[in-house]
């Protein structure tokens, strides 16, 4: 025997998953809501996330000093999803700082991938929400314009459903499934999200947990206390579920791997504070939507969320600590 | 009818088909057999009176013992002459000591051994001592000296004994096989086990990927009252033993604890086979059926190997390796031991002999922890993995005994899903051994 063999320690099979699958996986998950955006708002909102999808990448190679721009796929996510939660239309400046601020504040400060306490794009959003409020909120949401691809969607604006109940009620609950009202651009089609999130739960990178919670604790929350204003108790709990962005929240953004916990337990809790945050802020708080803050103090909170929620090892009798 | 799954585990490759329908062949007698004086967990042996450089020895005969209860003889495979005691490379690792035989090719038995008689003259404590003699271990893999797992403390009441045939390692398929052509012998082993701990039934274990096997198997079992055959589900590792009682009998065996502490004892159905041949025929314990597979196998095979075959002599018989192949292995893929080349010989636990290629061995990059869970979601003993991995990593190993490290049996399952290729598993075991020596200080 004069071949050389290699010697390392058990398992010796791996699972053919990588990061780069993973990342590819969500971005084949974000396509339906992508295409849906392109048809509710045409041109404008392609170029949105086009600029960002480019901005993240690039940012990311020069900060890591690599000439691969896709890499790990990590970056292509951020700037993806960072797009999703702007209005239609942004001005491309906007939409560089706050790709980039993604990148850099949101994930390479921390130390890259994995190390990053909150979820990056919603760190990008934030940082353009404080610093370019009146460009992200208000009356300057363009009304959805299907399948007109060159129409100047900035012509007619107003306000979201979640920000005026005038706007809310001329919406009817099957139009806000399949999207057509304004909002963000990739937020508005709880349809184009739900197919996403099934592609992730069939690939095994999100389970029923954090979605659940988030989804169920809004949809209660908005039946016992948001009032009868959209037709009754129920239909109030369904509108909160489907205005504004709990849809790609908690399918896209309160999933985020790195950001969450990891224990069983700890998801189910991390979603269900989500879920709480968001009508605390929607119902009582000065914000017409909560979600983005609401995920964020959540990512505070996930490694005390881990260290509490540490399950009985098999077997197990005492509590563990 | 099929059981409650266990929480966790992986559904990996499994690669049985290439070896699954190849019936077991004797392979030809080596000229030459290394047989360790350790080859199961507790005291190692030492070499009898007379047996040294020189003397000749009989096939069966025994040629090592330990004073030490958890401890099991060890018996010539050939008949012929002693070549050399002394140290030689062994499958745990560190070359350990060896006796050499030269075969005369006779194969000549020992005639002192001699069948045990009828089951029904046998006690308890005379079934102990002739598995004892027997040399016989767990043939799954972790070698424990069967006789021990059949002297339970008396306050200890044993009702149900579980055999595991449920073989959920990738690749192997030497159980498979076995339970395919010996059912009769499992059944009658059974038997032994019972009558030895005056237990109430069996549950004989598989895994609904054998479905041919978990037809014979309750083909014979039929006929006997307190015998069953439980169909689970395929997921690895069903087979580990924690795993198995669960789905088998619904009782958990506690943390720490062990299967008698919920009146259970688990055997393999090789074991139960080994069992039989020496109550029926006196026989010793000296060969096993190994599974010979992988791409980088020219002709896989399950074969009757003898104790003490070099793994080189095996894989010549198959027709040696490819030239791609890129890890040689004892055992399974899962928890098989890497070695770092063929000049080994098969002991009593060797299971199956695997060679992997450059295509099914994943040399990745580690990436870092994404803290995707997918770790967590795959340990069947419901651990973090991957916060024990980083509290090992920085040396942490109070927070890992505190995160129930030493709960982890091994089976590789949060590496296998790990998508950053981190090895969790190995820093796992370093937290364990580096646990397991602070609490001796």
């Amino acid at each position: 025997m004069d071949k050389k063999l290699v010697v390392s320690s058990s398992p010796h099979i791996r699972t053919i998953e990588s990061v780069q699958s993973v990342m590819t996986d969500v971005l084949i998950a974000l396509f339906p809501a992508a295409l849906m955006a392109v048809l509710l708002f045409g041109y404008k909102a392609l170029l949105t996330m086009v600029i960002s999808v480019v901005t993240a990448m690039a940012v990311e190679a020069l900060w890591l000093r690599k000439r691969d721009l896709f890499s790990d796929g990590s970056a292509a996510v951020t700037g993806l999803l960072f797009a999703m939660v702007l209005p239609p239309a942004p001005p491309w400046w906007l939409v560089v700082i706050g790709a980039a601020s993604s990148i850099i504040i949101g994930k390479q400060v921390f130390g890259g991938i994995g190390y990053n306490i909150f979820n990056p794009a919603l760190v990008g959003r934030a940082v353009v929400v404080m610093s370019w409020g009146a460009r992200m909120a208000g009356p300057i949401w363009p009304q959805p314009q299907p399948f007109a691809f060159t129409a100047d969607i900035s012509a007619v604006t107003m306000a979201t459903p979640l920000a005026a109940q005038q706007e809310a009620l001329s919406y009817s609950l099957a139009s806000m499934f399949i999207g057509v009202m304004p909002g963000c651009l990739g937020e508005t089609s709880t349809l184009a999200l739900l197919l996403g999130g099934a592609w992730l739960y069939y690939k095994g990178h999100i389970d029923w947990r954090i979605p659940g919670g988030f989804i169920g604790t809004v949809f209660i929350f908005g039946l016992l206390f948001g009032g009868a204003f959209y037709g009754g108790p129920f239909e109030t709990g369904l509108f909160h579920v489907l205005a504004g962005g709990v849809m790609i929240g908690a399918i896209f953004m309160a999933t985020d791997m790195v950001t969450t916990p990891v224990t069983a337990n700890g998801r189910l809790i991390f979603g269900i504070g989500c879920g709480l945050i968001t009508m605390l802020i929607r119902l009582w708080g000065s914000m017409p939507e909560g979600v983005t803050f609401a995920i964020l103090i959540m990512n505070g909170v996930t490694p005390i969320i881990d260290n509490f929620t540490i399950p009985r090892q098999f077997g197990g009798v005492k509590k563990s600590a | 009818m099929s059981s409650v799954a266990f929480k966790g585990g992986i559904h990996p490759d499994y690669q049985k088909e290439v070896t699954a329908t190849l019936a077991v062949t004797p392979m030809k007698a080596p000229p030459v057999v290394v047989i360790p004086l350790k080859q199961h967990i507790g005291a190692p042996c030492e070499p009898l009176e007379g047996i040294k450089v020189g003397a000749r020895v009989k096939m069966g005969q025994k040629i090592a013992d330990s004073s030490g209860f958890v401890s099991a003889p060890i018996h010539a495979s050939v008949s012929g002459t002693i070549k050399e005691i002394g140290p030689y490379n062994h499958p745990l690792g560190r070359p350990a000591q060896a006796i050499i035989i030269e075969s005369d090719g006779e194969d000549s038995w020992d005639e002192q051994l001699k069948p045990a008689g009828d089951l029904n003259d046998l006690s308890a404590e005379e079934i102990r001592k002739l598995v004892r003699e027997a040399g016989i271990v767990g043939l799954g893999g972790a070698t424990f000296p069967t006789h021990v797992k059949l002297s339970p403390p008396p306050e200890k009441k044993i009702d149900i004994v579980v055999i595991n045939g449920a073989e959920c390692e990738p690749y192997l398929t030497a159980d498979h096989r076995v339970m395919l052509e010996k059912p009769e012998e499992i059944i009658f082993g059974l038997k032994v086990m019972i009558k030895a701990l005056n237990a109430e039934k069996a549950v004989i274990g598989i895994e609904d990927n054998k479905n041919d096997a978990i037809r014979v198997m309750e083909a014979v079992s039929a006929a006997e009252g307190n015998i069953s055959v439980s169909r689970l589900h395929t997921k690895y590792p069903q087979g580990a033993e924690k795993m198995l009682i669960q789905v088998t009998t619904g009782r958990k065996v506690p943390s720490g604890g062990l299967p008698l502490d919920v009146g259970i004892v688990n055997h393999n159905v090789g074991t139960a086979v080994a069992i039989a041949h020496a109550v029926r025929e006196g026989k010793p314990l000296i060969e096993r059926v190994v599974t010979v597979t992988g791409a980088g196998i020219n002709r896989p095979a399950n074969l009757l190997v003898r104790v003490g075959t070099l793994v080189s002599t095996v894989i010549d018989q198959c027709g040696g390796l490819r030239d791609n192949t890129l890890k040689l292995i004892v055992g399974g893929p899962m928890m098989g031991l890497a070695q770092p080349n063929a000049d080994l010989p098969v002991i009593k636990g060797t299971s199956g002999i695997l060679a992997l290629t450059d295509e099914d061995v994943y040399l990745a990059e580690r990436a870092p922890c994404i803290r995707c869970a997918k770790c967590v979601d795959a340990c069947p003993v419901t651990l973090i993995p991957a916060m024990i991995a980083q509290a090992a990593e920085h040396a942490l190993y109070a927070r890992a005994e505190k995160l129930h490290a030493l709960d982890c049996f091994e089976c590789g399952c949060c590496s296998y899903s790990c998508p950053s290729k981190i090895p969790l598993t190995q820093l796992i075991v370093i937290a364990k051994a580096e646990i397991t020596k602070a609490k001796k200080k």
